[in-house]
């Protein structure tokens, strides 16, 4: 979330930051803990998305509460046995025939009145060995229980993975959907790299969050109530003895977590400054090489590395030493259980089988009590970025489609602007008042200097922007009354940027008009002398296009776009700096075939280099997103304006960067071959 | 790849991990000890009433657990030491052979490769090193000395152990084999699923423009789908994995109560004995299954390791020379003769049987369409590259034959990407001297037309630039390159098309102030413009790795049809239609 939202939302909510941040954050240790801005509501909100899945999760539910009902008894029942055992074994001892109570009262006579009072509570029948029917009973009990207990457990893992799954799937469905309905302003506001962030890190995010929460969660919870329950009703001393390990494990692990925390997060600054050098100095190889400078390079490295490593080892050691510590604990209530425990059992207040179950007990506590400590961060992190996926969820949407105009689907071309107003932001005025009329089968040429508004007003044909006044028409008919789709299906646009998406050249090519045949498609890369590089590739049409575009040049790329929209064979073109990345011997071979393309059909053309575009019928000079002035070549070379100093300082020197001030040159022409 | 790895830079460490192993011996001795003494109790604590011997041996139990919380956190200690050590060894090791590499090899794996590698891939393996200290070095101790320990309570049981341990490894090994591929399936789709949003935000204008919004969610939905199925899958075989381990822990216990009564029933084995077994029994699964977890671990790490050996491998092709040469002052200049390059692999060459001569106090201009060779061809003189064929000659020698030091000194190199790194204007600029004065700073930025808008920064030469440069315009980059190679005062100027982004003017008078201080050098410009190359005394036209053309402008457009022809689409409009 942005700085600024992360303050509107505190203001309003100034108690928040108290509810988060709970509990021993050793296990996500090394990120620093996110906070969500709005805990409840956003986590409700998360939640809800779970709601179509209510008949699964109760079963769920009671699928875990039984599961672990069943598995807290085991131990108990395994008691059971070691009694029966212990049972049998004192048993064969006494002699035969007596009862029981001759036995202790026997032993009470001989002095030994400790045995006496531990047989006193024994099942014991003296002069008997084990009795191994009765144990065969305790024994399939508890197999039976285990085994009834993991499939249920197995059951409810397995159902819990399909509902999140699906919760998940729909997710990523709803934001997908919401993109391609959001303004493209939405697009322009948002930093890129924060908005892909949303949409790929924090849905991952959320899945692995709520996936790990829900699952352990419950189970945890659940096992350290149904564990307590059974300790309690063991020995309560004993479980006091259990319990004071809880806090105990809890203050240490916080103690060492908040000390290693620091310490993670010193080792991520020095990792991200190590990774800097690395990466400058990779990227910057051939400088640091041709200009000697490899031993201060070396240097810098050797330092950062070295303070990397002294970071880490702290960070390694402190975090470390929770483990063993965790078991320091653990043995110190073992050894405290077995003691106490040993002594109960000698003074017949408690049984052998019982100790030994209450030892199983107090380890399967600690386990599930850290689970629950550590799932508090998870759960944080995991409400963050759902906050921040609703957010987008929640963004404002484009004005809804109007109803589909009837009447002939392509277009005759006649487009005309009537007192257009326009403005990305609010105090910045960019195309105010603006009115032009191209008419059908004219070629008009936009030209002027960078940030004159002349991408602005091929976009707003387009209707990527809504109009702060004024209206466009096309044939006539307002273009906020026909649906987008309707209106772009018209027009064929080849932008700046040479988007291409990873699939073959071919399919990019087709992206224009899925429909087409391969021969269309071919064409299509003839006109557009795509066809001449692809020949050389070793897979011709199936090259795959990769992210990086590492198999075709960006002057490639940036024919078959053309080739794509030469394709779709629209009523209307718009062609934005169409060949600005194609080298000045190809391009001319472009624009032969674009001229065909533009022959019949109302084209706007936006170029860089003046020669592409001196045939056009009507060319506009913008400035300050204002027409300044417009005609033909010719009249304008006459007239003597900003066209004129535009032409002139190209023409004496080709391919003027618009971007630096293009004053006047005083250069010496160069001779005109021919 | 990995052991051979491991084995070269953990061998400073021998003493360390020595030690961790000891350590880890003695802390598992001690928690093996434990039940030992806990059986103990019941069998002559409780089973005959004697209260002082169960509280003798709990004071016992307790000395044994501070040995052992000792040596675990000494072992932590050592364990940590070593495998931070090793990670920070194992990245000088890779910074260091980058550094000897030329671009040839820098080109082979890419320069965000060779980051991956030398930091995250670097990390897995510290990881694994780390996680061998702790958990990996603890299971066979532990199930050796369990098992000992086991059978010193009683033989007769312990046949269980046997059957029990490959049993919990074969259980967890299945469930986790099957996992690891389905987790990386997993991030692979999850890669998926993040391309194509990738896509849609940045594509999202040509998206609209062709009305295919309904093509790419259905292009999403398929990979949602695949995701989810994976997810599913994955999230499937993690439920089984919790469960079947109770279940083999549980079976066990069972197994060994039934058994262990028997054998009491019959007077073998004692029942504080049998308890002991237990936890022994217990204690010895654990260990295992953690270490069968971690063994899961050990391909990530090994493909890792692969990846950082492949690096460290490979020998740089550019090597110093045996023996060096000095330059002879008499033949200054630089020339091509017959100089090719092929790329390792490649059938075509990019450059072929290329021959010019640059002379001092002349300027040589290069021109050629895009893939033409332009940039290789310059990358030959400092030696990023070296020559398959021919020479080229700085002062009359051989590049190969003279010491970097001594070849790079003479060279100033303005590269077509304008690259400046993080620090401040001044610090760039003394790259190219460390020595240079504030004074000879700005006369430098003068020439390079750059003085005025450094003026204009705050802090003047102290002002900060980011990294690559990004806080500052192309242009503007351009030409702190370009005054960044004049402070060397270099014999060889070697301008890869450093003019592009500056407009004619600031072209112009660059160009003009150049003139006087490149008078004694021999200077070659890379360019796109013709306008910034005509006056040039010599124009090379390169085409597909072969020069087409030589001679000035005039000449040119008489001789050369590839020139007129590039001379001609920069002038005219290509066709009327």
């Amino acid at each position: 979330m942005s700085e600024r939202g992360q303050q509107k939302v505190a203001a309003r909510l100034p108690a928040a930051g108290r509810r988060t941040g709970v509990g021993p954050q050793w296990m996500a240790m090394g990120q620093p803990a996110e906070k969500s801005m709005n805990f409840g509501p956003s986590a409700r909100r998360l939640l809800d998305r779970l709601r179509p899945h209510r008949g699964p999760l109760m079963l769920i539910v009671a699928l875990a509460v039984t599961s672990v009902g069943l598995s807290v008894t085991v131990p108990k029942v395994l008691g059971r046995a070691t009694d029966i055992i212990f049972a049998g074994l004192i048993g064969r001892q006494l002699p035969d025939g007596i009862t029981k109570e001759q036995a202790v009262a026997g032993a009470r006579a001989a002095g030994r009145g400790t045995f006496a009072d531990m047989l006193a509570r024994m099942d014991v029948v003296p002069g008997r060995g084990i009795d191994f029917a009765r144990l065969g009973q305790v024994v399939m009990l508890a197999t039976a229980l285990f085994v009834a207990a993991g499939l249920l457990m197995w059951l409810q893992g397995y159902l819990l993975t399909g509902v999140v799954q699906a919760a998940m799937l729909r997710l990523r469905a709803d934001v997908e959907d919401k993109l391609h309905r959001l303004p493209l302003r939405y697009f322009d506001d948002q930093p890129r790299g924060e908005l892909l962030s949303r949409v790929t890190n924090d849905i991952d995010n959320i899945a692995q969050s709520l996936q790990q929460t829900l699952s352990q969660l419950l189970t945890s919870l659940l096992t350290v109530i149904g564990v307590l329950v059974m300790m309690v009703a063991i020995s309560p001393i004993l479980a006091v003895i259990a319990l004071v390990a809880v806090p105990l494990s809890i203050v240490v692990t916080r103690k060492i977590a908040s000390r290693s925390q620091k310490m993670f997060v010193a080792q991520w600054a020095h990792t991200g400054s190590l990774n800097a050098h690395i990466e400058e100095t990779f990227t910057g190889h051939e400088l640091v090489k041709v200009f000697g400078r490899q031993r201060e390079m070396q240097a810098t490295f050797d330092e950062r590395n070295e303070k990397l490593y002294n970071a880490s080892f702290g960070a390694q050691f402190v975090s470390g030493i929770i483990m063993p510590s965790m078991m320091f604990i653990g043995n110190l209530s073992y050894v405290a259980i077995a003691v106490v425990g040993g002594l109960r059992v000698a003074s017949g207040t408690m049984s052998l089988g019982d100790v030994q179950a209450f030892i199983q007990y107090s380890r399967q506590f600690t386990q599930p009590l850290t689970q629950v400590a550590s799932m508090a961060n998870l759960m944080q992190s995991g409400v963050a970025s759902a906050e921040r996926v609703f957010d987008l969820l929640d963004a404002p949407e484009q004005t809804p489609e109007p109803a589909a105009i009837g009447g002939p689907v392509a277009a005759r071309g006649r487009v005309e602007f009537e007192h257009v107003s326009f403005r990305y932001r609010e105090d910045t005025p960019l195309i105010e008042d603006l009115s032009l009329v191209a008419r059908p089968g004219q070629t008009v040429a936009i030209v002027g200097p960078t940030g004159a508004g002349k991408t602005t007003l091929v976009n707003l044909i387009m209707r990527f922007y809504e109009l702060d006044s004024g209206r466009i028409t096309l044939d006539g008919v307002d273009i906020t009354t026909m649906p987008r789709p309707q209106l772009r299906g018209q027009i064929g646009m080849v932008l700046q940027d040479t988007w291409l998406f990873r699939g073959t050249i071919r399919d990019n090519i087709a992206y224009g008009r899925p429909d087409a045949t391969d021969d269309e498609i071919l064409a299509a890369a003839r006109a557009t002398f795509v066809d001449r590089f692809v020949h050389s590739l070793p897979n011709g049409y199936q090259t795959v296009i990769d992210d990086e575009g590492n198999s075709v040049s960006a002057g490639e790329r940036q024919l078959i776009t053309i080739a794509r929209a030469f394709l779709a064979d629209p009523s209307l073109l718009i062609l934005d700096e169409a060949t600005s990345s194609v080298d000045t011997r190809t391009e001319a071979l472009v624009q032969r075939a674009m001229a065909a393309l533009r022959s019949s059909r109302t084209s706007f053309v936006i170029a860089h280099r003046l020669s592409t575009i001196r045939d056009a019928d009507l060319i506009l000079v913008m400035e300050h997103g204002q027409i300044v002035e417009q005609g033909t070549h010719e009249q304008l070379v006459t007239a003597g304006g900003a066209y004129q100093r535009l032409y002139d300082a190209q023409f004496t020197g080709p391919a003027v960067d618009q971007e630096e001030e293009a004053g006047p040159v005083v250069r010496p022409r160069i001779a005109v071959p021919g | 790849m990995l052991v051979r790895l491991l084995r070269t830079y953990l061998r400073p460490y021998r003493r360390e991990l020595t030690i961790v192993v000891l350590l880890q011996l003695v802390g598992t001795i001690a928690s093996l000890y434990l039940p030992s003494l806990n059986a103990d109790i019941i069998d002559q604590g409780v089973a005959v009433g004697d209260t002082g011997y169960i509280v003798r041996a709990g004071g016992w139990m307790l000395l044994v657990s501070l040995v052992q919380i000792g040596s675990s956190i000494a072992a932590v200690y050592y364990g940590a030491g070593a495998a931070m050590r090793f990670g920070r060894d194992l990245r000088s090791a890779i910074f260091y052979r980058v550094g000897d590499f030329s671009q040839r090899e820098l080109a082979k794996f890419g320069a965000p490769s060779l980051i991956t590698r030398t930091t995250n891939d670097v990390q897995q393996v510290q990881t694994l090193v780390m996680m061998s200290c702790t958990m990996m070095v603890v299971a066979p101790i532990m199930c050796v000395g369990g098992i000992i320990m086991a059978l010193r309570e009683d033989v007769g049981l312990s046949w269980l152990v046997l059957v029990s341990v490959p049993v919990m490894v074969i259980a967890v090994g299945i469930v986790v084999s099957r996992l690891v591929p389905t987790f990386r399936q997993m991030q692979d789709r999850i890669d998926v699923v993040n391309r194509v949003l990738r896509e849609q935000i940045t594509g999202m204008r040509v998206v609209r423009a062709f009305v295919r919004e309904p093509y790419e969610t259905d292009r999403f939905g398929v990979a949602n789908q695949d995701l989810t199925s994976t997810a599913l899958r994955a999230g499937r075989l993690m439920a089984m994995v919790f469960p079947l381990v109770m279940f083999v822990f549980n079976v066990s216990s069972v197994a060994v109560l039934w058994f262990g009564a028997a054998r009491i029933d019959a007077g073998v084995l004692q029942i504080g004995a049998l308890t002991a077994f237990l936890q022994y029994l217990v204690q010895i699964l654990t260990s295992v299954t953690m270490a069968t977890f971690m063994v899961m671990m050990a391909p990530r790490a090994a493909v890792s390791a692969e990846r950082v050996a492949e690096v460290l491998d490979t020998e740089t092709s550019v090597r110093p020379p045996a023996e060096s040469t000095r330059p002879t002052p008499d033949a200054a200049g630089l020339e091509f003769r017959s100089a090719s390059f092929t790329y390792p692999g490649a059938e075509v060459p990019v450059l072929r049987d290329i021959s010019f001569e640059v002379r001092p106090g002349e300027t040589t201009a290069i021109i050629g369409s895009t893939g033409a060779g332009k940039t290789t061809l310059l990358s030959l003189v400092p030696r990023l590259f070296d020559v398959t064929g021919g020479a080229v000659l700085v002062d009359g020698v051989d590049v190969r034959q003279l010491d970097f030091e001594v070849l790079w000194r003479r060279i100033g190199v303005v590269p077509q990407r304008p690259y400046l790194f993080s620090g401040t204007i001044a610090s760039n600029l003394r790259y190219g001297d460390p020595d240079a004065t504030d004074e000879e700073l700005w006369r430098c930025l003068e020439i390079a037309q750059a003085r005025d808008f450094v003026e204009e920064m705050p802090g003047g030469l102290e002002a900060p630039i980011a990294q690559g440069g990004t806080n500052v315009s192309g242009g503007q980059r351009q030409r702190l390159a370009i005054a960044r190679a004049l402070i060397r005062q270099p014999a060889v100027y070697l301008f890869d098309d450093s003019f592009s982004a500056l407009d004619l003017g600031t072209d112009a008078r660059l160009r003009a102030a150049l003139r006087p201080v490149t008078r004694d050098a021999a200077v070659v410009i890379v360019a796109q413009r013709v306008s910034t190359i005509v006056d040039a005394d010599q124009i090379v036209v390169l085409e597909d790795g072969v020069v087409v053309g030589i001679g000035r402008h005039e000449e040119l457009l008489e001789t050369c049809p590839t020139y007129v022809e590039i001379v001609g689409s920069q002038l005219t409009v290509g066709a009327s239609a």
